[in-house]
């Protein structure tokens, strides 16, 4: 192993570390999750402690797409316009059980699971999930985050 | 007045235009012919005896495969009239059948009613005559057909994906 290997994965690390901390999200909220998610974010469960602290509501300021509540077919553009308008590096979270296979709505309106649409990392299940569950997908989008190869 | 005296009332007026009337645990019921329709709605609103100001609901029924309508008309387009200076309600109803399924609108009677109208196209494939934008109100405009209707497959899918223009 050169020491220019050894250097570039050290700096991977590095920057994983860093990453993984300054989640900054995206909310895309169109449903009851909603509620779920903003008790999470909020003081009780406090998603700051994991560096996912600050929402932020343009998607070109943003990391992490969170996919939160059902996307119907007329959503389906928006919510791949938004994901096309994020800059990279960036992942997506489905918040859900809507969002990762369309859930109960069996039907002509509902997506069935956003990856027929984007890309997406991890995975939510739950109507809705409990914060619990929110904060063990996180981390393992940190994990992710932390352990890939870095581009920069 | 009396959910009884206005059905008396709509007969004695429209005669055969009122096919029939039913009342149901108090709400009361007229099928109206379809061309007696606008008439029967604009004397709802504006005689002062009934004064139904208000349309609280304009939808339709599919009864295709319905027990007991295998040879009737498929649709029945239904109105829920309210008013608000009697506090007394009315149902009407009217018979749609498929092979010419337009209905006068009542955009000129209720505003809301452009809503209304617009979902139960974009629903069920009623149209409604007179209508001044009868676009989809709920699905997009590519979308074919119509999903509440009961022949439309629960499972078909028809994505949309990537901007419209």
């Amino acid at each position: 192993m050169g020491i220019g290997t050894f250097f570039t994965s050290k700096l991977d690390e590095a920057i994983g570390w860093a990453r993984k901390y300054s989640i900054f999200q995206y909310p895309f909220v169109t449903a009851c999750c909603g509620m779920e998610y903003m008790a999470t974010a909020c003081s009780h469960y406090d998603i700051d402690r994991f560096g996912a602290g600050l929402p932020r509501f343009s998607p070109r300021q943003a990391d992490v797409l969170f996919v939160v509540g059902t996307i119907s077919h007329k959503m389906a553009p928006v919510l791949k316009r938004v994901y096309d308008q994020m800059t990279e590096p960036k992942w997506v979270v489905a918040f859900g059980v809507c969002t990762c296979t369309g859930g109960f709505y069996d039907n002509y309106a509902t997506v069935q699971g956003i990856d027929t649409i984007i890309p997406v990392d991890v995975y939510i299940p739950g109507c809705p999930p409990r914060p619990e569950s929110v904060i063990d997908g996180l981390m393992k989008l940190q994990d992710k985050i932390a352990t890939q190869v870095q581009r920069f | 007045m009396d959910g009884a005296a206005i059905l008396a009332a709509l007969t004695a007026r429209f005669g055969s235009g009122v096919v029939e009337t039913h009342d149901h645990r108090g709400d009361h019921t007229a099928v109206v012919t379809r061309e007696a329709l606008p008439g029967v709605l604009a004397w709802c609103r504006d005689e002062p005896s009934l004064g139904f100001a208000m349309l609280t609901d304009l939808t339709a029924v599919d009864y295709l495969k319905y027990p007991g309508h295998a040879d009737g008309p498929r649709f029945e387009v239904v109105y829920h009239l309210y008013s608000l200076a009697h506090n007394h309600r009315l149902r009407l109803k009217v018979k749609v059948d498929e092979d010419d399924p337009v209905v006068p609108t009542a955009v000129d009677l209720w505003p809301i009613a452009n809503w209304f109208e617009r979902e139960v196209w974009d629903m069920f494939g009623v149209r409604f005559a007179g209508h001044p934008d009868l676009r989809r109100l709920l699905m997009y405009e590519e979308f074919v057909g119509h999903p509440l209707r009961k022949d439309y497959p629960i499972d078909r899918r028809q994505p949309l994906i990537g901007p419209t223009t």
